[in-house]
């Protein structure tokens, strides 16, 4: 009896010396990934305070001597416009689309979730079928259309599109919205609350984490919008923050340092919105991801 | 009688209700559509057999088809684009998923700091593109670039990246392989759904741990691979921000990494021929089109579903 416990008890040790070593391994390969991934980051934050000699050093400096934080100086007043007209702006337009988002594609996914009308089911395939579609398609006749309602260097061409729903977050919302269980529709629905009642009520308080993760991806991908901005704004007073960084690019090519200094503060908010609200991120790829 | 009559009365309107509500509601997604996705769709279509520069209009009919396919690369760089961006694509999606789903598997083990690694994986994906782009630019600069240094420390010569139409397009798929932690979310997502039991059964069957990754891994994890695969598919043939801010809009060395959508852009708003990028964006709708059916034809071949696995299983 006791001679089986203890090699019973041998074999687990055992296992769990293969299973350390093996875990041993695994952080060795996933801290070397990990490096990899963050290297380009911490590069960009070095390279920002280089001096122009130390940016083109061979062997390259890691931790450059002297800080030159006076590249964040120059950075930030090399451009003929106020530097923060660009901030304004890449909020602007990452505000305005939140909105936009939030507002048309919460009642679309509630008409899709939870009410019943002829054509639903058709009209949803029609919706999830747009998911995919490449924006080039639809590129140059939305140009000339806007261009013809004089929304050229405006940001409307960029924000009104958005209040008028999109196929991934309604159908990101829909799946959230279908698993508020019904019986809450009917005891609001006998506390005499009509159908926008109870979206008023019931789902949309209940679905925040949901409109949250709407919230986020947008702004993020507002943020780092650069095709949409790019055809549609060319006075340097319209730019959005990417747009910045593109001119800078196309025109003091050699500043290394001036545009690791604008890349990194591009970087900053979502990235500072990434830490704060991962785990609401994460969740909302998988939903969408997996389910889709 | 007639009461019961008004409530069959009151139940339809009641119904009735409901569906204009509905229809109020989508109603945003409805116009939408219309304005932004299947008029613009058609009218490009339409553009498509004009000259047009927004200001004077021709109708050339299939003009610009024939133009574009046309094997002269002084007259079109449509084969060109499209076998740059082939050569991208094919590079980049077997990597990208491979790393992803390598990662993945690492990751569904239970080792401390799970979520810090997930955490930093993923950090590619939230960067501004072009800000990512302006970093890699620096890294492969071939004089004083890191990458190069790096090169040198094993003893490999470095290359001159994207000044040499042999490794430009390279640059670009190893950027892609740095990104690859979108698609290790959605498989850890998706590792994590494979019931333990099977693995369980399979490990009292003796089953080592390859043949578990062949039999049960894989297999439950053909639907997502094939949801990755396809949307993969589409993002990649779109590459754009990447290669315009590190080309400087210019596709080269001799358009070496001039892609599809760039040689599109360029087309459409460098040029103004809005008539021809119509036909160009038609034939990437038709092009994207086709590769998603052939991987949706091919999935009965390889995506296995659970009551399939089931029915095995039994």
């Amino acid at each position: 009896m006791s001679s089986t416990t203890a090699s019973m008890h041998n074999l687990s040790t055992s296992q769990n010396q293969v299973r350390r070593r093996q875990h041993l391994v695994t952080h060795v390969v996933l801290l070397l990934g990990a490096a990899v991934i963050l290297f380009p980051i911490a590069w960009m934050i070095s390279t920002s305070l280089k001096s122009p000699e130390q940016v083109k050093q061979f062997p390259p400096i890691w931790i450059p001597d002297p800080l030159v934080w006076e590249n964040y100086i120059n950075a930030v007043t090399i451009f003929p416009v106020p530097f923060l007209l660009f901030v304004w702006n890449s909020f602007f337009l990452s505000f305005g689309n939140v909105i936009g988002s939030i507002v048309s594609n919460t009642i679309v996914a509630y008409a899709f979730a939870r009410l019943r009308f002829r054509g639903s089911k058709i009209l949803f395939l029609l919706v999830l079928s747009t998911m995919m579609l490449p924006q080039q398609v639809t590129m140059i006749p939305l140009f000339i259309l806007f261009s013809k309602l004089g929304w050229i260097n405006s940001y409307k061409p960029l924000i009104v599109p958005q209040f008028f729903a999109n196929a991934f977050y309604v159908f990101m919302l829909r799946q959230f919205f279908t698993t508020i269980p019904r019986d809450l529709d009917d005891a609001a629905r006998i506390d005499g609350c009509g159908i926008l009642g109870i979206f008023w009520r019931i789902i949309l308080p209940l679905a925040m984490p949901a409109v949250g993760i709407v919230a986020i991806f947008e702004f993020t991908g507002s943020w780092n919008w650069f095709l949409g901005p790019l055809i549609y704004l060319s006075k340097m007073e319209t730019f959005p923050l990417a747009l910045a960084l593109s001119y800078l690019n196309a025109t003091y090519r050699v500043l290394w340092s001036e545009m690791m200094v604008v890349s990194f503060i591009a970087m900053l908010p979502p990235l500072l919105l990434f830490f704060i609200a991962q785990k609401a991120y994460i969740q909302g790829i998988v939903v969408t991801g997996v389910k889709g | 009688m007639s009461s019961n009559r008004l409530q069959f009365g009151n139940r339809f309107t009641v119904r009735q209700r409901e569906e204009l509500v509905a229809y109020l509601l989508i109603s945003p997604w409805i116009l939408g559509f219309v304005a932004f996705i299947l008029g613009p769709m058609l009218a490009s279509l339409g553009l498509s057999f004009f000259e047009t520069n927004m200001f004077s209009w021709k109708y050339v009919g299939l003009d610009n088809y024939t133009r574009l396919f046309s094997l002269d690369t002084t007259r079109s760089l449509f084969w060109k684009s499209l076998y740059n961006t082939a050569y991208y694509v094919v590079f980049s999606i077997p990597l990208t998923i491979g790393a992803g789903f390598f990662i993945a598997l690492l990751l569904n083990q239970e080792i401390r700091g799970r979520s810090a690694y997930r955490v930093i994986y993923y950090l590619p994906s939230i960067i501004p593109g072009i800000a990512a782009s302006m970093v890699w630019l620096y890294l492969f600069q071939p004089e004083f670039g890191i990458i190069n240094w790096l090169l040198g420390l094993v003893g490999i010569e470095g290359v001159r990246w994207l000044f040499d139409t042999r490794t430009a397009k390279l640059v670009f798929v190893i950027m892609s392989v740095w990104g690859a932690g979108g698609n290790m979310l959605i498989f850890l997502a998706g590792l994590q759904g494979i019931p333990t039991e099977l693995y369980e059964a399979a490990r009292i069957d003796g089953a080592v741990a390859w043949r578990q990754l062949r039999h049960i891994t894989l297999p439950m994890m053909s639907p997502t691979i094939f949801f990755v695969l396809i949307t993969n598919i589409i993002l990649s043939f779109q590459i754009f921000t990447n290669v315009y801010v590190m080309t400087s809009g210019a596709g080269g060395p001799a358009n070496s990494t001039m892609m599809y959508v760039l040689h599109l852009y360029l087309v459409a708003f460098r040029q103004y021929r809005l008539g021809y990028a119509s036909a160009l964006a038609w034939v990437l709708f038709v092009i994207l089109l086709l590769f998603t059916l052939l991987v949706f034809k091919s999935s009965s071949l390889w995506v296995y579903y659970e009551t399939e696995v089931g029915g095995e299983r039994s």
